[in-house]
């Protein structure tokens, strides 16, 4: 009996120590960006140290949502780890797509409050604010603004924005003086060519001038509920604030963007700041880095900001969390990168390389402010973000949004009122297929 | 492979019979399992209102996805934006096709390797074209813009064919007028060739004038093969997804949203797969019923 | 030369020509602009007015098949210098490569996806096909109509029910998969097209060859199978070309191990920003086979696309 119980024991612990020592080749899923570069780089130390390999699938973000939900909804093994967009996690974690994390946290000792609570919130938790762990934060965002400081700096364009407005030209401080200063910059001639205000998010496509038309919506006061988790939206969705703000968007892309800015996302709001098209940009923190890396157009060209306040301050926040793949079957590979990846030391080079750590340890720092010319923006940013519906049904509210928003600002057809009032019903009826309503 | 044959003399082998099964069954097999049972899943899936994304309990809804599309405003305009597409994608084909048919049966020198260039772009891949398109559509850097202010004077950066709502209906139509303009002409021209060169010489000696010619003899010929290539460019057009999809997206607004970008969205971004299953079966119908219909036409046609 | 009232005057042709090859030169002109853009640095594919005569570069090819990351110049100076000239081009933007993209992996899929569906659906649209032209086949008819209406649905339509079937069977983004279902959606023009070019063949010479002692099977491979060759070619050259540019399937039921090149070719972006040169590289690695393709078997193609028509 006693020989048996050794054997097996035996037998069990050779079983373990090969299903530890197994070398694993691991996917790692996420959008084609900068920060995904620096996660490569960072990705090697983990591969050094495991001996596991690491591939990647990099999908550009006009088609990252699209190509991994229907990864993940066709039960698909291609990735092991995926960092989703924030929104997915309500569906991630209903439709068992993701891991749940809990007891892989309790047992490595990985305390959720060692990082930014809003950050928690947005990318881990569903259902929202509750202890139940679906991803770990791995890269904080915000949409914010960047633009031409050289122009922003000279002294004849000073003069003349002085002369137009009667106000000095600084960085806005409300979304109404961006508008101005957008309008000043429309058409005028710098350096022999035409320069246009700002690039803005209006991209029909994924999810793109829902993220622009937001981070308006949000200065001036709009709330998706009139009680949170009631579903109950007439007068806060249309509300006079979020028509007034939906205006002011459509006012902005008709009077101070580029010719043919109609479906303009992240690499085109990047390609007209870089081209020197405009003064002023709408993008997501991530590219900060670089951004301020441009030979032409970074460094002491550029100023960064947040997004500027109307009613209230407020941010479309963006950022993803790391979740493990439940149709993987590297599982125990998988929780051992999010383990490694959950060091504060890992962290801190995360934050070097350019990728947005959400750590406190990286976060508090005292010098962490000073880190970069865009590092004490984004803690302010990430202050007073705000996401779009999490619901399982995301996709659809979305989609919805997507729609209503692009007929009204880009194809002008109908007014604010009726657009807004549209996406109620549209919401409306998804909430009720849903059974929530 | 099917078994060797042994050589004793059972007169020939497999039966003729077993060999046209043996042969057929494969690719009847194939469809079954590809086309048929998927198309009765659909409609089986139209009347419920599973989602594929989900696990939950999928309840049958009698005709409910069928009534919410077709009081939907939104499906109208879909079908509005497809309806203005096909025609004037069939319009100008017709026309330029038609017209290049004529003037190749003219034999001009070298007339086999100009039609030949002039084939190149429906061979090509719509999706890879038709981002490429989207580059010279762009206001300024673009070929399109340049071309044709070049020509009609103005500012390249005026106007954005995929921008702006009065344009991007037409930028799709451009487009698509451009890769398949090829295919009426190929048809075309089979049509004018299968034309007797008897016929003209009789009516020659009739004295009939050239433009008498052709209104009484080349286009009465020629129509049968015409309306055939309508009904391919229909049917194809009906389906359009690949380029679209690529050039506008649907975009700006939903003014390019064609039936199967709408579809795509409610099946593969939505997950409402029941209530896109049926707006399938609607979609199917409606093609199955107009072509049926168009081909009693071309058979009259053809009596005559 | 005879006289004949049906031949145009040479002023006819002329005017005739003149103008079929204004059209073509305009229809090849996006063509060509393509292949140009390829070989152009990104800033001079943006150029405002557009650039017709440039530098030729092969920068696009670089980042086509490339991955490249940014790099400090404290690194940049650590590395020396470059040792080899595509190097020396990722260097200029302060970048080193990382490895290869996955443009080659995603061609790759497309041939073996594209030979495998053809080599399919031709096989069995001939045996299905010399089937339908020789024998008495029940529903005949009926079956022949059937194989044909199942190209009048949407594909997107087609690919709800194909999406949870391969989910259920684990096919999603296989090769496998892919194949099954291009062959299956090339099958019917395959025996459309296949079935004509059979019917053509006289049966005496199958008649002869059974008389001579030979079964079925055999008369059917050694007489009918070689004079059906040109039209099992040209057959298999428009499976191939449906396989090789289909897009909506590939991009519903693909993401990664079986992608295929036309979803992935637009999905190419640089380092902030759409890289033009690196797309138009990709088209034209692309397109220009099936360009070639077209030149060269310009009879068969030609008179395939006017006869599959022109029997339906």
């Amino acid at each position: 009996m006693k020989r048996r119980l050794l054997l097996s024991t035996a037998v069990l612990g050779a079983l373990s120590a090969a299903g530890t020592s197994q070398a694993a080749d691991l996917t790692l899923c996420w959008a084609a960006w900068d920060p995904a570069n620096a996660l490569v780089e960072l990705s090697k130390e983990f591969e050094a140290e495991s001996g596991h390999t690491m591939s990647f699938e990099f999908v550009p973000w006009p088609n990252f949502a699209d190509r991994m939900l229907n990864e993940l909804n066709s039960g698909g093994q291609l990735c092991d780890l995926l960092i989703g967009d924030s929104q997915w996690i309500g569906g991630g974690a209903e439709n068992g797509h993701y891991v749940k994390l809990n007891d892989f946290f309790e047992a490595e000792g990985i305390s959720m409050d060692d990082f930014a609570p809003a950050t928690v919130y947005a990318y881990s938790t569903w259902p929202k604010g509750t202890p139940n762990y679906y991803a770990l934060p791995a890269m904080g965002d915000a949409n914010a603004w960047f633009y031409r400081r050289d122009w922003f700096e000279n002294e004849e364009i000073k003069a003349a924005y002085k002369e137009a407005t009667g106000d000095d030209l600084r960085e806005p401080q409300s979304q109404t003086e961006l508008l101005q200063i957008a309008q000043f910059f429309q058409g005028r001639e710098i350096d022999g060519q035409t320069r246009y205000g700002a690039s803005i998010f209006t991209e029909r496509g994924s999810e793109g001038i829902t993220m622009g038309v937001t981070g308006a919506l949000y200065t001036w006061g709009f709330k998706y509920e009139n009680e949170p988790g009631s579903y109950d939206m007439e007068g806060a969705v249309n509300s006079p604030e979020a028509v007034e703000a939906l205006e002011f968007y459509k006012e902005l892309y008709e009077t101070a963007t580029p010719p043919g800015y109609s479906d303009s996302y992240m690499e085109q709001s990047l390609d007209a700041f870089k081209s020197g098209q405009v003064a002023m940009a709408m993008n997501w923190f991530a590219f900060f880095p670089g951004l301020y890396a441009d030979p032409n157009t970074g460094g002491d060209n550029i100023g960064f900001f947040v997004n500027p306040p109307q009613n209230q301050a407020g941010s479309t926040l963006g950022g993803q969390g790391i979740s493990v793949v439940s149709y993987s079957e590297n599982r125990d590979a998988a929780l051992e990168y999010i383990k490694w990846f959950a060091q504060p030391s890992v962290q801190a080079t995360w934050w070097e390389l350019g990728g947005y750590s959400a750590h406190n340890s990286v976060l508090n720092d005292p010098g962490f402010a000073d880190s970069a010319p865009f590092a004490g923006d984004f803690l302010e940013a990430m202050n007073d973000v705000q996401d779009f519906w999490q619901e399982p049904a995301y996709a659809e509210l979305l989609l919805a949004m997507q729609k209503r928003v692009h007929d009204y600002v880009v194809a002008d057809q109908g007014t604010a009122q009726e657009a807004l009032d549209k996406l109620i019903e549209d919401w409306t009826e998804v909430f009720e297929d849903e059974g929530k309503l | 492979m099917a078994t060797p044959v042994k050589p004793i003399r059972r007169a020939k082998g497999l039966s003729d019979r077993a060999i046209a099964w043996v042969f057929v069954a494969p690719s009847i097999f194939l469809l079954l399992a590809v086309n048929i049972f998927p198309l009765i899943w659909t409609i089986n899936l139209s009347f419920t209102d599973f989602k594929a994304n989900r696990n939950r309990d999928v309840e049958y809804i009698g005709l409910r996805n069928y009534e919410r599309i077709l009081t939907d405003s939104d499906t109208w305009l879909t079908m509005q934006a497809t309806a203005h597409f096909l025609f004037w994608t069939i319009f100008f084909q017709v026309l330029i096709g038609f017209a290049l048919a004529f003037l190749i049966n003219k034999k001009f020198r070298g007339n086999d390797l100009w039609t030949t260039i002039i084939v190149l772009p429906m061979m090509l891949s719509p999706a890879v074209v038709g981002n490429f398109w989207t580059f010279l559509y762009q206001p300024q850097i673009g070929l399109f813009n340049y071309m044709v202010t070049f020509f009609t004077g103005g500012d390249p950066s005026s106007f954005s064919m995929i921008g702006e709502v009065a344009l991007a209906p037409w930028a799709i139509v451009i487009v698509d007028t451009w890769m398949w303009t090829p295919f009426v002409m190929l048809i075309c021209l089979a049509g004018l060739r299968s034309i007797p060169g008897s016929i003209y010489e009789a009516a020659e000696c009739d004295r009939a004038s050239k433009w008498r010619q052709f209104w009484t003899i080349t286009i009465p010929m020629v129509l049968p093969f015409l309306m055939l290539a309508v009904l391919f460019r229909g049917i194809e057009n009906f389906k359009m997804f690949d380029l679209v999809v690529q050039l506008t997206g649907g975009g700006p607004g939903s003014t390019t949203e064609v039936t199967s970008i709408n579809l795509k969205r409610e099946a593969f971004e939505k997950w409402r797969t029941g209530y896109a299953s049926a707006y399938a079966v609607i979609l199917f119908v409606t093609v199955f019923g107009l072509a049926s219909i168009y081909v009693k036409a071309l058979n009259k046609v053809k009596d005559r | 030369m005879s006289f004949s009232v049906t031949e145009p005057s040479n002023s006819q042709k002329w005017i005739a020509g003149i103008l079929v090859i204004g059209y073509a030169l305009i229809t090849i002109l996006p063509l060509i602009w393509i292949i140009a853009t390829g070989f152009k640095s990104p800033s001079d594919a943006i150029a405002y007015p557009p650039k017709v005569i440039f530098e030729p570069t092969l920068e696009g090819y670089v980042n086509l098949f490339t991955t490249r990351t940014r790099v400090t110049d404290e690194t940049l100076a650590a590395l020396g210098p470059p040792t080899t000239w595509y190097d020396a081009i990722v260097r200029q933007y302060d970048m080193i490569i990382a490895g290869p993209s996955r443009y080659g992996e995603r061609f790759l899929n497309s041939v073996i996806i594209g030979f495998g569906s053809t080599f399919l659906s031709v096989f069995l649209g001939t045996i299905a096909a010399y089937a339908f032209s020789r024998f008495r086949v029940p529903l005949k008819d009926d079956l022949l109509f059937f194989i044909l209406s199942t190209r009048m649905m949407p594909p997107i339509a087609v690919a709800i029910p194909i999406f949870l079937m391969f989910r259920q069977l684990g096919l999603n983004d296989t090769h496998l998969g892919m194949i099954m279902l291009y062959t299956a959606v090339n099958l019917s023009l395959s025996v459309w097209l296949l079935k004509g070019f059979i019917d053509e063949i006289p049966v005496e010479y199958e008649e002869a060859a059974l008389i001579d002692g030979y079964t079925r099977f055999q008369a059917f491979y050694k007489v009918v199978l070689p004079q059906a060759a040109t039209g099992i070619a040209s057959t298999a050259i428009f499976c191939l070309i449906f396989a090789w540019n289909e897009y909506a399937f590939a991009v519903l039921l693909t993401s990664g191990t079986a992608q295929t090149a036309p979803p992935f070719i637009p999905t190419i972006i640089g380092v902030g920003g759409q890289d033009w040169p690196a797309v138009a590289a990709g088209a034209t690695l692309f397109l220009v086979p099936v360009m070639v393709f077209t030149i060269l078997l310009r009879k068969h193609l030609l008179r395939g696309i006017t006869f599959g028509a022109v029997r339906k």
